[in-house]
């Protein structure tokens, strides 16, 4: 796909390419979807399926090797509809069209790469593919302070992956240095010394993507910056790498360190969930608002991660399947919003009901998922953590969990005080009379996401079965 | 007595001391209007140099003076590449007016410099060694001072041969330490005499700092900056990389074979010396706005990142040094490449201002040139990301952690000088850009190659499982 992109010359061309290229790659995700459900029901017992391996670096003991879980069909999912319609959010992008799709599907093979990989090296190389794209997708399409906010997102992130490259290499020597593919290691024993110092160090790497306070300062900044597909697509999965990685490089493969530095980390990601929300009511730009949402929410991701309680962590998975899809969401109309009114800053919007009644009910919508209306993906999702979250009968869990809860209080307040603001109430700027509704472009990515968000929420137990029982092999490793 | 005929099995430094002849004789009996077949002449000459010697051997020579291992021959396979490479590059250098009429000598220094590199990477005896490192040193003096009537050339090659001597200087004083001490100076019969006596502590240090010079280690890189900055680019190319790998990997096997019993002192030393130079570099490059100074202390910090692999001091950490040497080349005279290309056009741009928007106008250049930025910076999937992931993974296996730490912070602050470069390219806005031009064809086919090497050398494998196959030896 990559090259095809580089040889289509003109605009048209190279959108024809992408629409393509996303919709095989959503067509295949489904499809992986399905065949997975099958295989599993016609009895395959393998943690993961479609596994595959080639050697790479045989001296080093690096393989090129993949394989999915319920946890990566998810993800993938998740990634291929956020890329499919990301595609249409961008449509109208101008300068330099080419190379931001090019830069975009860069991204892209990143994430799916991450998300399949099974061998540290490989997953790692996949994590830093997904990072480096950012700097130019923010720095030369983004708005507002770019340059400053593209810069402290790519340092700050790559500072996280310089924990994770010193943890990965302590894993792979404490582990005896003999093979570098996940599933194995989890066979062996790592000393509890070593977990001990790399468990926080891979841990706070991934955090830093998951948004983990007090790492979480690039994110409202790179968002607000970003173009609208590239905070979609980052906000939507990228941070779903985080949660992903702390899971399934951090917790699976290191359970004694997961048991000693929980207490920590627990509170960490409770001041996230909450500071996050917090933060979210005084900011006045749309994009901000929703940037601190999402620091809070993959908070929660984390925060359902470290619960350790099989529907804690199944809740997590679908919290950010849930997640990923409304802020997608919610970005691709925030940007579509910008787009006609030139403006994010709430004070000066208002009214936008009348004017833009189609991408006023997509916002009510995003915003009501948001704060957890039951029949839509973010009430599944959160519900599952906190049921989960509260089967730990300690009081230092049931705290944390109670404290966190709040939460959804906090998240009501700034959705319904944005909703009521902008899209209801006087017609604040005349001008904003002038403007039209959504084009068909548009009409296609926001359907398309609300559909997904309904469809979770409606029908949310083929996924948590799918998750849940991917679920079960980490946490029968944590328990022990 | 000696057999004068095992001089004949020195295949890879008789065939280039052919190759030095041949190109002597023919700048001097070339008429002047055919003089521009010297550069085609030179690179043929050399492939086929790099052909013939192709097959790694290892070869012992008068007793062990002259020992040149496996991997010591791919070495030399590697940096007779480069030197091609930096021989394309210079082309559009060496046509200018001023410079024509002797680009015969630029060729001859330089494959002499190169001549002194092979000796130094198959000394098995310190005099052999050093006359090496002086062959490879003081022809390089010339070289940077090669654009004689510009100020700062001249300047440069002023500064390069007083500390290149003085470091010399040092370096032989400590060797006569140790031949004080331990009574011989053939590299297979000093370990069994070094006992770690202070004196012998002396001489490592005086040995070391001497080699420290030529490898720009901080706190002996004062030379770099002004110097890269004043000599031609071709030449800061050239110093950059080739006499920086043959420097690195000597090091390192004198390190590890002469003085294995010191192990404990010198990878103590190195341990600060590393954390040292990885640190200040990075730090000063991040002020640089010349591009040619701001790849000097880059190119220092790069140093520091090799040094690692020298740490390491085992099979994997050689197998992980030379390949962190070949990605280096494919990525610094990249980087050198297209840097010289724009000075070349636009009569001496080099500061980062002018490289503003430079993406509007030239795109394949700028491409070329982030591309290099990013494998430098250990970006994946470039291949400076499994060069620096493979020596700090020999560096972890040793156990050194925390200097392996300290690196990883130090490649943020590096991706952050080099971002900047890629953000005056790409975002930054420019009134005035470098107009459009067309490389020569020279050029293009180095960046070309540089390139290639920057995508395939880290997705085949094949490279590295032969280094370490040969390490392994």
């Amino acid at each position: 796909m990559l090259a095809s992109l580089w040889a289509s010359r003109s605009v048209n061309q190279v959108r024809g390419v992408m629409v393509a290229g996303a919709s095989i790659l959503l067509a295949l995700s489904v499809y992986l979807t399905i065949d997975y459900i099958g295989l599993r029901q016609a009895g395959a017992t393998g943690e993961m399926l479609f596994t595959a391996s080639t050697v790479w670096y045989a001296p080093l003991h690096i393989c090129y090797s993949v394989g999915v879980d319920g946890i990566s069909v998810a993800m993938l999912l998740l990634s291929s509809i956020i890329v499919f319609t990301g595609t249409f959010a961008s449509w109208k992008l101008q300068p330099l069209t080419k190379e931001y799709f090019l830069w975009f599907t860069l991204l892209s093979v990143g994430v799916f790469g991450f998300f399949i990989s099974t061998d540290l090296f490989t997953m790692f190389m996949f994590y830093e593919v997904a990072l480096i794209p950012m700097y130019l997708l923010i720095g030369v399409w983004g708005s507002g302070r770019k340059e400053y906010a593209a810069m402290k997102l790519t340092l700050m992130l790559m500072g996280g992956s310089a924990f994770l490259l010193i943890g990965i290499l302590g894993i792979f020597y404490g582990a005896g240095g003999e093979t570098m593919n996940l599933l194995e290691i989890a066979k062996l024993h790592i000393p509890h010394e070593m977990q001990r110092i790399f468990f926080p160090l891979i841990f706070l790497g991934f955090g830093v993507l998951g948004a983990l306070f007090p790492f979480h300062t690039w994110s409202p900044d790179g968002h607000a910056s970003a173009p609208t597909a590239v905070s979609m697509l980052h906000a939507g999965v990228l941070m779903k790498l985080g949660g992903y990685g702390c899971f399934r490089v951090a917790m699976y493969l290191m359970p004694e360190g997961a048991a000693m530095w929980g207490d920590v980390f627990l509170i960490l990601t409770t001041i996230s969930v909450v500071y996050g929300a917090f933060s979210a009511v005084v900011q006045t730009d749309l994009k901000y608002i929703n940037a601190y949402s999402s620091v809070s929410h993959c908070g929660l991701v984390l925060f359902a991660l470290l619960m350790m309680t099989r529907t804690s962590c199944t809740g997590a998975i679908l919290q950010m399947l849930s997640h990923g899809l409304m802020t997608a969401l919610f970005f691709a109309l925030i940007g579509m919003i910008y787009g006609r009114t030139h403006t994010r800053d709430v004070r000066l919007m208002g009214g936008l009901m009348k004017i833009m009644p189609f991408l006023a009910v997509g916002y009510v919508i995003a915003g009501l998922a948001n704060l957890g209306l039951p029949g839509l993906s973010g009430f599944v999702a959160e519900m599952t953590i906190f049921v989960g979250s509260f089967q730990n009968d300690d009081t230092f869990h049931r705290v944390c969990t109670l404290v966190t809860t709040t939460s959804i209080v906090i998240t009501a307040v700034y959705i319904l005080r944005v909703v009521g603001k902008i899209l209801y109430g006087k017609v604040v700027n005349p001008e904003h009379l002038k403007l039209t509704d959504a084009t068909w472009d548009e009409r296609v990515a926001v359907i398309c996401l609300i559909a997904c968000v309904a469809g979770l929420g409606l029908a949310p137990f083929w996924m948590s079965d799918l998750i849940s029982n991917s679920v079960e092999p980490i946490i029968s490793q944590l328990l022990n | 007595m000696m057999d004068i005929t095992a001089i004949l099995h020195m295949h890879a430094e008789l065939s280039l001391t052919a190759v030095f002849i041949l190109m002597f004789l023919l700048d001097l009996f070339l008429p002047a209007q055919q003089r521009h077949w010297l550069r085609p002449m030179a690179c043929i000459l050399l492939t086929i140099q790099l052909l013939a010697n192709l097959w790694p051997e290892e070869v012992i020579l008068f007793g062990g003076m002259y020992h040149s291992t496996p991997m010591a021959s791919i070495l030399k396979s590697i940096l007779t590449i480069g030197t091609i490479l930096v021989f394309l590059q210079a082309d559009t250098w060496l046509r200018r007016g001023d410079t024509r009429h002797k680009q015969g000598e630029f060729y001859i220094l330089t494959l002499s410099t190169l001549l002194g590199m092979y000796f130094m990477v198959s000394a098995g005896h310190f005099l052999l060694f050093f006359l090496g490192l002086e062959l490879a040193t003081v022809p390089m003096a010339c070289l940077v001072a090669f654009d004689k009537y510009k100020g700062h050339s001249a300047e440069a090659g002023a500064k390069f041969i007083l500390s290149a001597l003085f470091s010399s200087g040092i370096f032989l004083y400590g060797i006569s330490m140790i031949y004080g001490t331990a009574g011989t100076l053939y590299f297979e019969d000093i370990p069994a005499g070094l006992t770690g006596s202070p004196l012998q502590i002396l001489a490592l240090v005086f040995f070391f700092s001497g080699l420290a010079f030529k490898l720009s280690l901080v706190p002996f890189h004062l030379w770099t900056a002004d110097t890269y900055q004043g000599a031609p680019t071709s030449v800061s190319a050239y110093l950059s990389v080739i006499s920086k790998g043959a420097a690195a990997f000597a090091l390192m096997t004198i390190l590890m074979k002469v003085f294995a019993p010191m192990t404990e002192q010198w990878s103590e030393m190195l341990c600060i010396i590393i954390v040292a130079t990885i640190t200040i570099a990075n730090l000063f490059a991040i002020r640089q706005s010349n591009l040619k100074r701001f790849m000097a202390f880059s190119s220092i910090s790069q140093a520091g990142y090799i040094m690692l692999a020298v740490l390491a001091g085992t099979p994997q950490g050689m197998a992980s040094l030379v390949y962190y040497i070949v990605v280096y080349i494919a990525a610094n005279l990249a980087v050198f490449g297209v840097i010289n290309a724009i000075e070349q056009h636009t009569h001496g741009k080099v500061e980062r201002e002018d490289y503003n928007g430079l993406y509007k106008t030239n795109p394949k250049l700028t491409m070329v040139m982030t591309l290099a930025l990013f494998s430098l910076a250990g970006i994946p999937p470039f291949a400076g990301f499994f060069s620096k992931f493979f020596v700090f993974m020999a560096a972890f296996h040793s156990g050194y952690y925390i200097i392996v730490f300290i690196a990883l912070v130090n490649t943020i602050i590096s991706l952050y000088y080099y971002l900047l470069i890629v953000k005056a390219m790409f975002i930054t806005p420019n009134d005035k850009p470098v107009g459009n031009f067309r490389t020569a064809t020279p050029m293009r086919i180095s960046l070309l190659i540089c390139v290639a090497g920057i995508f395939v050398l880290g997705i085949l494998s094949g490279i590295y499982q032969l280094l370490n196959d040969t390490a392994m030896l």
